[in-house]
């Protein structure tokens, strides 16, 4: 009996600190289905929902505005289709107050806000130029991870350890450190405002090497002694041996860094300025400027770019979420 | 049969090596070398010692961003302590519903800054924003939020009556509105952290407390607490170091670090002398500054933890 209760306990608390996190993706959802008018008239509500006029001619309903409300007639403007005054009917018209009602509508959805904010600016653009980046970078990583992380686990060669501190020191640099520098260097490479300012100094992934290094250590050693006596060569060993036994490794790594291109800001802000070039990030920061009194595109935009990203954590969130307690507990 | 391949291994780390060498070695060090210079944006500059330094120390907006940034850690930092140490024992304890709580703490996590910054700053519109909706719904005064530069304890007192000094408000209510959001964004990775810590925990020791007649409170205390002090380390160790690089919540959702520079952070400080201001020496002054900061706490924390572990 106490068990019930104390286990119930724990459940509500749970629940609570649960509502409290997804609160934010919630509001955000619902907002970015209101109509302007609706958010901007405060009501802070979770369910969109919608409050308008119609004037029934003869059967025949218009959405109207209604100016002044009297028991017998109500002064009322027509809307046309696309909720403008109609030209049809004159302003002003006075039309008898039983024809007048009061329509409310929940839920009523704007799933065009959707449309509309990706239309704004050119978001497909950074889509594509956020996926091509993303992509790129992942090839990157995985192919210079794969080869030294092979070299640190299972080779000897002088300068080994020194080495791989070196490359581990460097892991602990936070990026704003040298981000000045760096733009300085583009700079002089001619770089700046290209797609390799974006791809190639994030090829190395020191975080990735290791989380290789470890896999490959803890492969048994007869199966490169096997494979060394049949006559195969290291690369032969890597390929033939290690990649087809790497496969849940690689594909933790390829989370880490998709995730982590998808979200960077910071660089792709500094170095690059066309806006061709905008990433998914950098252009939702200058489209929330351009937009800011439009607070559910504001939302509809944030959903859509936040969206890609989530599909993938519903799909695989045991194994993310396993391989971040994984990593972070290796350290 | 490994001696054999003398050059080979250094074919293999080459491709990393180089990518290392040029895009995060040298950046680094140039960032120290840039800063004894007085870089604009193309021109190559002169040497001009420790000025940029001695520019950077006389600076007070440089130690309101500094000291911005000290309360973001300072507040930040036990929060996502604390508050993920309890979640992830109470996620312990649970079988039913376990990975879907997970997951749901976890989404903030995975999400852009960005997006979430978008999402947080119309949370925290003086109208028609979801947190003052809700301090009206549960009967309190509406807030200013980001647009607020008193401070909290400011604030706190003057609720009650009372009028404090101003350099004990404490930081802005607009630097912890940022801090809030922050934390959420951060708590699900560290209740999972957590929570992997737990599992490592051998359950003898709990049955044997509760032989001993311990309670709940009483074994996590004095099992849990000390047992979790490694991952307690990491957590405080990454919490710490990612704090100090806060950048994109300010950028987004203040005007510049305002209102009165009080959301100012150290990174978005670097961010402004190099970027908008294009004096590239002297932000690098700064960066290196803010490495040496993080590098010392890093060494502490290292040091202190080979002291307290098991």
């Amino acid at each position: 009996m106490k068990n019930i209760f104390s286990n119930s306990i724990v459940y509500l608390f749970l629940i609570f600190f649960g509502i409290m996190m997804i609160l934010p993706f919630i509001w955000m959802i619902s907002t970015s289905l209101m109509s302007q008018a609706e958010f901007n008239k405060n009501e802070s509500v979770f369910i969109p929902k919608e409050e308008y006029y119609v004037w029934n001619e003869n059967g025949k309903e218009h959405r109207i505005i209604l100016v002044q409300q009297k028991e017998e007639h109500s002064i009322i403007h027509v809307l046309d289709e696309n909720l403008q005054i109609s030209k049809d009917y004159p302003e002003y018209m006075s039309v008898p107050s039983s024809q007048v009602k009061l329509i409310k509508k929940v839920p009523s959805f704007h799933w065009e806000n959707y449309v509309t904010a990706f239309k704004k600016v050119p978001f497909a653009r950074y889509f594509t130029n956020t996926i091509f980046v993303s992509l790129m970078t992942l090839i990157g990583v995985l192919i210079t991870s794969f080869l030294a992380a092979y070299a640190f686990a299972r080779l000897e060669f002088k300068g080994r350890d020194l080495i791989f501190y070196l490359f581990l020191s460097m892991m602990m640099v936070p990026e704003p450190i040298y981000i000045i520098s760096s733009y300085m260097m583009l700079d002089k490479f001619n770089w700046l405002d290209t797609y390799q300012a974006l791809i190639v100094p994030w090829c190395v992934n020191i975080f990735t090497i290791f989380l290789f290094r470890q896999h490959f250590k803890s492969l048994p050693q007869e199966l490169f002694d096997a494979a060394a006596i049949d006559g195969c060569s290291i690369f032969g060993m890597l390929w033939r041996i290690v990649l087809p036994l790497s496969k849940s490794v690689i594909a933790t790594a390829s989370v880490f860094s998709l995730i982590g291109s998808w979200n960077s800001f910071m660089w792709p802000l500094v170095m690059t300025d066309r806006p061709e070039l905008r990433v998914l990030q950098v252009g939702l920061s200058y489209f929330s400027q351009e937009a800011s009194t439009q607070t559910t595109l504001l939302m509809a935009a944030s959903t859509f770019s936040i969206l890609p990203i989530l599909i993938i954590f519903f799909f695989a969130q045991k194994q993310i979420i396993a391989s971040y307690a994984k990593a972070g507990l290796k350290d | 049969m490994k001696t054999k391949h003398k050059y080979e291994p250094y074919l293999y780390i080459l491709p990393a090596l180089v990518l290392l060498l040029l895009f995060r070695f040298i950046p680094i060090l140039l960032s120290f070398v840039i800063s004894f210079f007085d870089f604009g944006i193309t021109s190559i500059g002169n040497f001009i010692g420790f000025q940029n330094y001695n520019k950077l120390f006389a600076d007070p907006e440089f130690w309101q961003s500094m000291m911005n940034t000290v309360w973001l850690v300072i507040i930040a930092v036990p929060l996502s302590i604390i508050i993920p140490l309890i979640f992830a024992s109470l996620l312990n304890q649970i079988k039913w519903l376990k990975g879907f709580f997970r997951t749901i703490y976890f989404m903030p996590y995975v999400t852009s800054l960005v997006a979430v910054s978008i999402v947080w700053k119309i949370i925290y519109a003086e109208e028609g924003g979801l947190a003052n909706a809700m301090l009206q719904w549960l009967g309190f005064q509406p807030l200013k939020w980001l647009a607020e530069p008193k401070g909290i304890f400011t604030l706190l007192f003057n609720s009650m009556g009372i009028s404090i000094p101003s350099w004990l408000g404490g930081p802005s209510l607009a630097l912890f509105s940022i801090i809030i959001m922050t934390v959420w964004k951060s708590l699900g990775y560290n209740t999972i952290i957590y929570l992997s810590g737990l599992q490592n925990i051998s359950k003898v020791y709990y049955e044997a407390a509760a032989i001993d007649g311990a309670n709940k409170w009483k074994q996590f205390f004095k099992i849990t607490v000390p047992l979790i002090s490694p991952t307690t380390f990491y957590v405080l160790l990454m919490t710490t170091i990612t704090s100090f690089q806060t950048f994109a919540q300010v950028y987004m959702m203040t005007d510049k670090g305002g209102p009165l520079g009080t959301t100012k952070l150290i990174v978005y400080y670097i961010y402004e002398k190099g970027f908008d201001d294009l004096q590239m020496g002297y932000a690098s002054a700064a960066a290196l500054v803010l490495f040496v900061v993080i590098l010392g706490l890093t060494l502490l924390q290292r040091k202190l933890e080979s002291k307290v572990n098991y």
